[in-house]
């Protein structure tokens, strides 16, 4: 598809990085707040599709590599089942939250009715929930970009 | 009757039956156990750490869920990629 008119072009460009700060936002607290990776995820990705919507999907193609996206979701992939594994290895079971109680990250134990405002908590939930993250705006953003791209392209179509 | 009517009948006997059953047999918002509820309502705090239940369902107690949810995702994506590759001629 072509870029679509100035007026949508610009109004993207000033929503664009409210929507990704909630995304991030939305991630960053999935253990605090409701919300986690997937939901913080999709929404970052509808931010993207904002983008190619507004663009164009050829100007989109041409600035982003598929095939760095796609690194990007097997990054993500391989962190999240990287920190299972580190449960199987330091604690002895798989998906072991083993950082819940220790002194280096994430390690607070938060008391009954506390408030929520204690980010340093949950063990390794935040790191699950960045390495979702991750996967959920890379996977949903190639798929929304070769879409869009692989629809109207000359070289696909006959 | 033709085939088509007894089948459309039929299935729609069949839904009817559940959507009865479902609406009048089962009560709302009044679960049978309550066991695994009260333990996670309970305990998410001190076992995992988090202020968040659901989040603590979902990646801690279960993560194998998520995984299968990770495998999707990615599974699906591979799957678009492969399907719109550009074909050399």
């Amino acid at each position: 598809m072509s870029e679509m008119s100035k007026i949508v072009r610009t109004i993207s460009n000033v929503i664009f990085p409210f929507i990704m700060i909630f995304g991030l936002y939305v991630i960053a607290h999935g253990h605090l707040t409701p919300g986690g990776g997937f939901q913080g995820g999709a929404v970052a990705a509808s931010a993207c599709a904002l983008l190619i919507a507004a663009y164009g999907s050829t100007w989109a193609f041409e600035r982003i590599k598929v095939s760095r996206l796609s690194v990007f979701e097997s990054i993500g992939a391989l962190g999240f089942i990287g920190v299972a594994f580190l449960g199987l290895i330091i604690a002895g079971i798989f998906f072991k939250n083993f950082l819940v109680g220790s002194n280096i990250i994430f390690g607070n134990i938060p008391q009954t009715l506390s408030t929520i405002s204690d980010f340093n908590t949950a063990g390794v939930l935040p790191l699950m929930n960045f390495a979702v993250g991750v996967k959920v705006i890379s996977g949903l953003f190639v798929i929304v970009l070769i879409m869009a791209y692989a629809s109207c392209a000359k070289e696909w179509i006959k | 009757m033709s085939t088509r009517t007894i089948v459309a009948a039929a299935v729609f006997t069949v839904l009817a039956i559940f959507f009865v059953f479902t609406a009048f047999m089962l009560s709302f918002g009044v679960p049978k156990a309550t066991q695994m509820d009260d333990y996670i309502i309970m305990n998410t705090q001190k076992e995992t750490g988090t202020n968040s239940g659901v989040t603590s369902v979902v990646f801690d107690y279960r993560g194998f869920d998520t995984l299968g949810e990770a495998t999707i995702l990615f599974a699906a994506v591979s799957g678009v990629i492969m399907i719109f590759r550009r074909v050399k001629k």
